[in-house]
C-alpha cells in the first residue's frame, strides 16, 4: 500500500508530502504520524508540502487536525513550503489553519521547530521548580 | 422575360457593367464627406474600395443577396473587418468607419435608375434588396469597429493590472506592496498572487502592504486585505498592513471589520521597523555605529 514516510531526526519527525495526496493517504498518514510521536517519543513534527499543487477541503482539515493530535501528543508542528496556490484555496475554503506554525522552507521551518521546542522545554522546567 | 431576372442578376449585371462609374463616384463621395486625408491614405482607400467592389462582384455572382453567412461572403467580410479593426486602431469615428459602406448606396443606385429605371417595379425591388445587403454589412464593420476597440480597452486594463502591481524589496527577508488605486475583486487577485509569488521567490519573511494610495476601503477591500494576509501567513511569512489614514481607520472600525489580528501601522516606515525588529536587524545611524566600534 502507498504510504508517505516519516523520517526521524533526533526528537523531531519529518515528513515530505510527495505525492497527490488523497483521503486514503491522508488517513493513513494521520494514522502513522500519531503512533510514531508517541513511539519516538517526538518533540516536534515537520511537514513539508511544498511539492503539493492542490488541496481540497478534506485535506486542508487533515493537515490542521494532525497539527491539533501533535499539540495533545506534546509535539509542536512546522507546515512549511506552502505554495501560493494552495495557500489562496485554503484561506477561500475559509480553513486558515489558526494555531499552526508555519515556515516558508524547510530549512527555517527547523528554525522555528527548534525555538519551538526550547520554549516549551525552558516552560516546562520553570513549571518542575516549585 | 424580365419575370424571371431576379433583383440578384440586376444588381450583378449593374456591378459588371458600370463597376468602373460606380468606384468612380464612390471614392468621389467618399472624398468629399471624409475627412482631410493624406496622399497615402487616399492612395489606400482607392485599393480598399476597389478591393470591396471586386469581392462584391465575386460575392454576388456566387452566393444569394439576402443572406450573407455563406462562403461566397468571407472574402467580402474579412475585407470590411480589417478596415473597420484599422480604421478604429487609426482613431476614426464609428460614423466615419460606417459611411464606408453607406456612400456606396449611392453611386449604385444612380446606376441601377440609369439601368433598370424603366421598370419602376423591378428597380424598386432591386434597391430594396440591394439596400438590405448593404445595411447588414454597414453594421459587419461597426461590429468590427466596436470589436476592435473593446480588445483595446481590455489590453489596457491587463497592462493597467500589470503596471500598478509592484512588489518591492525593501531589505533582506522583507517586502513591501504599494497599493495604488481602488481596489476590485480582479485587481485583489492580482495583488495577492503576486505577493505570494513573490514571498516564495525571494523567500521573505515578512511583507508589508501599504495603503495609502487606496482611495475608499470598503467591506469587500478589507475582506480582500484579510485573505492575502491570511494565505501569506499560512505560507509562513507575516504579513503587515500600513499607511492607513484616519479616515481610513474610522471607515474599518465603522464597517465592524474585524482587523485585530492583523498588525497595523500608520506609515510604511512604522511597519518597515517593526518588520526590522522582528526579524532581528536593526538600521543605526553610522556616527553611533563607529563609537559602538571604537569602545
Amino acid at each position: 500500500m502507498e504510504r508517505i514516510p516519516i523520517l526521524k531526526m533526533g526528537r523531531f519527525l519529518l515528513v515530505t508530502i510527495q505525492v497527490d495526496m488523497h483521503d486514503r493517504l491522508a488517513l493513513t498518514l494521520q494514522d502513522d504520524l500519531t503512533s510514531d510521536i508517541v513511539k519516538h517519543r517526538a518533540r516536534g513534527v515537520l511537514i513539508d508540502i511544498s511539492t503539493l499543487e492542490m488541496v481540497d477541503s478534506f485535506i486542508g482539515r487533515m493537515i490542521g487536525s494532525i497539527a491539533g493530535m501533535a499539540r495533545l501528543l506534546d509535539a509542536q508542528t512546522v507546515v512549511v513550503g506552502m505554495q501560493p496556490s494552495v495557500a489562496i484555496t485554503l484561506v477561500e475554503l475559509g480553513l486558515s489553519l489558526q494555531g499552526i506554525r508555519t515556515a516558508l522552507d524547510v530549512e527555517k521551518g527547523m528554525a522555528a521547530l527548534t525555538a519551538a521546542v526550547s520554549d516549551a522545554r525552558e516552560d516546562a522546567d520553570e513549571g518542575t521548580e516549585f | 422575360m424580365t419575370s424571371t431576372v431576379t433583383s440578384k442578376d440586376r444588381l450583378v449585371v449593374v456591378l459588371e457593367k458600370r463597376g468602373g462609374e460606380i468606384l468612380t463616384k464612390w471614392l468621389e463621395i467618399q472624398a468629399a464627406g471624409g475627412r482631410n486625408v493624406s496622399a497615402a491614405e487616399q492612395q489606400e482607400l482607392r485599393r480598399q474600395s476597389r478591393d470591396f467592389l471586386d469581392a462584391l462582384k465575386a460575392a454576388t455572382q456566387g452566393g444569394s443577396i439576402d443572406d450573407i453567412t455563406g462562403p461566397e461572403w468571407d472574402r467580402v467580410k474579412d475585407l470590411l473587418t480589417d478596415l473597420s479593426a484599422s480604421r478604429a486602431k487609426a482613431g476614426y469615428t464609428p460614423t466615419e468607419t460606417a459611411s464606408f459602406i453607406f456612400s456606396f448606396k449611392q453611386p449604385v443606385f444612380s446606376e441601377l435608375r440609369e439601368e433598370f429605371g424603366k421598370d419602376p417595379a423591378a428597380f424598386s425591388e432591386t434597391i430594396w434588396q440591394t439596400t438590405e445587403l448593404l445595411d447588414k454589412l454597414g453594421l459587419l464593420t461597426t461590429e468590427a469597429f466596436q470589436k476592435t476597440r473593446e480588445d483595446v480597452i481590455s489590453r489596457q486594463q491587463q497592462e493597467l493590472l500589470e503596471l500598478s502591481t509592484p512588489v518591492v524589496r525593501l531589505w533582506e527577508n522583507i517586502l513591501a506592496l504599494p497599493l495604488i488605486g481602488t481596489l476590485d475583486s480582479a485587481r485583489t487577485q492580482v495583488v495577492m498572487q503576486n505577493l505570494l509569488d513573490a514571498i516564495v521567490r525571494t523567500r521573505s519573511d515578512f511583507a508589508i502592504i501599504d495603503i495609502t494610495g487606496v482611495p475608499v476601503v470598503d467591506t469587500l477591500v478589507a475582506q480582500h486585505l484579510l485573505k492575502t494576509v491570511a494565505a501569506a501567513r499560512l505560507m509562513g511569512a507575516d504579513c503587515l498592513i500600513s499607511g492607513i489614514r484616519p479616515q481610513i481607520a474610522q471607515t474599518i472600525i465603522h464597517l465592524g471589520v474585524d482587523l485585530a489580528n492583523v498588525t497595523t501601522k500608520a506609515t510604511l516606515a512604522d511597519a518597515f521597523a517593526i518588520a526590522l525588529r522582528r526579524s532581528g536587524q536593526a538600521v543605526v545611524r553610522a556616527e553611533k555605529r563607529q563609537a559602538a566600534e571604537v569602545q
